[in-house]
């Protein structure tokens, strides 16, 4: 274990050049807007790619004229989306967007730049290791990428990848080199990934400075501390099947392909294994992967209802040991995404039991929020109004998975739109939001500059009233019956009078996506033009406001950061500001609802 | 992570006065007035974890694999209670290799390494002879279920203990510093190796007796 010294006591002094400032960085900070930045775009590259999946869902067998000349391959010599190619788009938008978009901005890309600066450190524990995870990304990117160009195009078999159509290279046009491309990425994506872990949870334990107790955490850095205890733990679960995915594919082994297969009217030559262990395990992992991204949402919302609703959080020893209970059972419930693979209705029972338990902690989190908001003197920034419109849509996707966390009803819901309308909300759009909140919150300490509000109230309502639109009326289609990842479902007497509401999802997907280029086009203004942020624009309690605007490498000054109180000392009744910084000393004011810190000793002020 | 509670305890004293207030914790930053923990004895222990879940991973599918009708036991390549013996040995050298380090016997230290290192080598030798062996005997990787797992984990092993071996040529290399500073390499490199000499032990079980 090579541990690299990049802690500086002058920050003054130091000198670097572009290049290894700016791309080879080891700057926790400069690595943290690397992911970021390069999962903004990869988030463009996944939402043409749900554009395409909408325009074949909404207008089946149309004939697309422009649109074929941009993606050669993808479209018949007449313009009409290939199936294969609507399956490797399918595959490969779930792909990006849960693992290169979510989990690398808001894990890599805020992981990456609050940890230390919340926690008062100058850096990462391992700011040469923390280089080396960014820098597995790009070349996974390429590599999963590379997939769409290469014979047979990119993987058909979803983003979940179950064998044997991911196992056989003749099982379907994207099964061949594609599929072995997307398992390559992945694998070096999870190296990266667990770099990154490893250094977050060594970096909380060690490194936090003088007085910042676990118990003084703000709940953002909770969130990512125990997102990276999750990653740590589930994501070596995925590298494990994918080495025996591909040791299936190319060494001849017979890990999750069963005997008697006939492929192409030709009998396979593997024996004797079995798809079902693919799913355990990767569902293993891919249970875990959705609280992955959640949970750091669920942070930063935490954080931003706090700040700017100008009140403590609610409850912050009940959200960081629900945030515990929520990471602990999502280890527990995996079976629940393979209610109709045969298994046993006692395992079926006991996964429901657990699943279901995971609403408890999920509803503590969020009457916490609630009760953060009520009174409270909110500021309707815009980070405060994504904020909310997290916990709406997690509320909204939360309860639809109720449904699916029974057996008896998941034998119907499973595979159809319910399905994709619930994680959509849940995962995607939640987590979604919690970025954007997220962006709009700390835009202003990462680029020294205030985004523009007017401009991304527009892009709220604009994404808000969108993802309803996109999104709630899936729910009808699942009903219904129609299932996803068809080419087709037309094809079904019974889901032909469905077409009219596929077109106002696919109509209101458009109009979500161009929603989007708002943001980039506000992005773009505050760089150049948005006004100069002072230190701490909000008026926030944690240390990052208590650095410059961006903060210089080293974040702080030639001393760190001494913290006395909990970050949520927000309108102290007496208090000379409505905001206490962790960083004042104990004695002068009173502690609100210091019940919170018992960290904190509590014999003056009273 | 036996050495966390400390961390915790420590907001647990009220925090001097501002002027006074020293700083932080980081390593080797010049801001702390005590000896901090070294980052590199936490990240191990993270490092164990993430390798034992790839090895529960590989295993539990291992047994559900075991149940499918065409299971055939592959003949254990005697050799490997050879390995066995050898990295039972090498966890043996390692550890009296820190007691001579904590004692400040810098000398017991790098002769301890240096055979831990040279033992880990054997091992390593060894596992190639038993593939050696297997292959001879015509068993390859897709031969039948049990050669498949008995290569993947091995092989799985064979390379993280390749880095094991890395690691404790780094403590080696730093076993020239202060005492202090060589058992901050020294001691990341020894748990990992013992966790993995303990894999070892449950990977050979696993395979061959069961």
């Amino acid at each position: 274990m090579s541990v690299a010294h990049a802690h500086v006591r002058e920050p003054e002094a130091h000198r670097v050049g572009f290049v290894r400032r700016y791309i080879f960085s080891q700057d926790h900070k400069i690595i943290g807007l690397q992911y970021l930045m390069t999962s903004l775009v990869m988030a463009a590259v996944g939402g043409v790619l749900a554009m395409l999946i909408r325009m074949q869902l909404g207008w089946p067998g149309h004939q697309w004229g422009l649109v074929r000349w941009l993606f050669p391959g993808g479209f018949t010599d007449a313009g009409v989306m290939k199936p294969d190619f609507y399956l490797a788009v399918v595959t490969m938008h779930g792909t990006i967007m849960i693992f290169f978009v979510l989990t690398t901005a808001l894990s890599g890309g805020f992981g990456n730049f609050l940890i230390p600066l919340t926690i008062g450190a100058r850096d990462m524990a391992f700011p040469f290791l923390n280089m080396l995870s960014y820098w597995l990304y790009p070349p996974a990117i390429v590599v999963l990428l590379a997939a769409f160009f290469v014979t047979g195009g990119a993987p058909n078999s979803g983003w979940t990848a179950y064998p044997p159509l991911s196992a056989l290279a003749q099982a379907a046009p994207g099964s061949g080199l594609g599929q072995t491309l997307w398992l390559v990425s992945l694998g070096i994506l999870i190296v990266a990934f667990l770099f990154g872990s490893l250094n977050y949870i060594t970096t909380v334990l060690q490194l936090r400075t003088r007085g910042m107790a676990m118990t003084r955490l703000p709940l953002v850095t909770w969130a990512q501390f125990i997102t990276a205890v999750l990653m740590l733990l589930s994501f070596p679960v995925l590298l494990a099947a994918v080495i025996m995915l591909l040791f299936d594919r190319h060494a001849g082994t017979s890990f999750f392909v069963p005997s008697g297969l006939v492929v192409g009217g030709q009998l396979v030559t593997h024996q004797g294994g079995n798809p079902l262990l693919w799913q355990h395990l990767f569902w293993f992992l891919g249970h875990p992967e959705v609280y992955v991204l959640i949970l750091p949402p669920m942070g930063i919302v935490s954080e931003v209802l706090a700040v700017h609703g100008r009140k403590p959080i609610f409850g912050y020893r009940a959200m960081v040991l629900s945030m515990g209970a929520i990471a602990f059972l999502s280890f527990v419930v995996w079976g629940h995404h393979m209610f109709t693979s045969g298994m046993n209705p006692l395992v079926g029972t006991a996964f429901m039991v657990t699943t279901l338990a995971i609403a408890i902690p999920s509803a503590v989190k969020t009457f916490n929020w609630l009760a953060t908001l009520w009174r409270a003197r909110i500021r309707f920034t815009c980070a405060m109004l994504f904020a909310i419109g997290f916990v709406s849509l997690f509320v909204t996707g939360g309860l639809t998975g109720l449904f699916l966390g029974s057996p008896a009803v998941d034998t119907y819901f499973q595979d159809t739109f319910f399905v994709v309308a619930h994680f959509h909300f849940v995962m995607a759009s939640a987590a979604l939001f919690g970025l954007f909140a997220g962006l709009y919150h700390w835009f202003p300490k990462m680029f020294g500059r205030m985004m523009d509000e007017r401009l991304g109230k527009i892009h709220f309502w604009l994404t808000f009233v969108g993802i309803y639109a996109t999104f709630f009326p899936m729910h009808f289609l699942g009903l219904a019956g129609e299932p996803r990842r068809y080419y087709s479902p037309q094809m079904y007497e019974f889901l032909r009078p469905l077409q009219p509401l596929n077109v106002v999802v696919s109509l209101a997907a458009f109009g979500l996506g161009l929603a989007q280029l708002v943001f980039v086009a506000n992005v773009i203004y505050s760089l150049v033009r948005g006004p100069r942020a002072a230190r701490n624009p909000w008026r926030a309690n944690t240390l990052e406001w208590q650095a410059d605007s961006p903060p210089p490498h080293g974040n702080w000054g030639p001393q760190l950061p001494v913290v006395y109180r909990w970050p949520y000392d927000y309108s102290v009744p007496d208090a000379a500001e409505d905001y206490i910084p962790q960083t004042a000393p104990a004695a002068v004011p009173a502690v609100a609802g210091g019940a919170a810190d018992p960290g904190h000793p509590r014999t003056e002020g009273s | 992570m036996s050495r966390a509670p400390q961390v915790l305890d420590l907001p647990r004293v009220p925090p001097p006065p501002r002027a006074a207030a020293p700083g932080g914790r980081g390593p080797h930053d010049g801001e702390t007035a005590g000896r901090p923990v070294h980052p590199a004895r936490v990240a191990v222990w993270l490092v164990v974890a993430a390798v034992v879940v790839l090895f529960a991973a590989f295993t539990s599918t291992y047994l559900a694999r075991r149940a499918e009708p065409d299971w055939a036991p592959v003949a254990m390549p005697r050799i490997l209670w050879a390995s066995t013996a050898v990295i039972l040995a090498s966890s043996a050298t390692l550890a009296a290799s820190l007691r001579a380090g904590r004692r400040g016997d810098r000398a017991g230290l790098r002769r301890g390494l240096a055979a831990t290192a040279a033992l880990g080598a054997l091992f390593l030798t060894c596992q190639v002879l038993g593939w050696r062996n297997l292959a001879a005997a015509g068993v390859f990787l897709a031969s039948s279920p049990h050669s498949a797992f008995f290569y993947l984990l091995t092989g799985t092993h064979g390379l993280h203990l390749a880095g094991g071996l890395g690691a404790l040529l780094y403590a080696l290399a730093r076993s020239g510093a202060p005492v202090e500073q060589a058992l901050d390499a020294a001691e990341p490199a020894a748990t990992y190796w013992h966790a993995l000499a303990g894999l070892w032990l449950y990977v050979f079980v696993i395979l061959f007796g069961l």
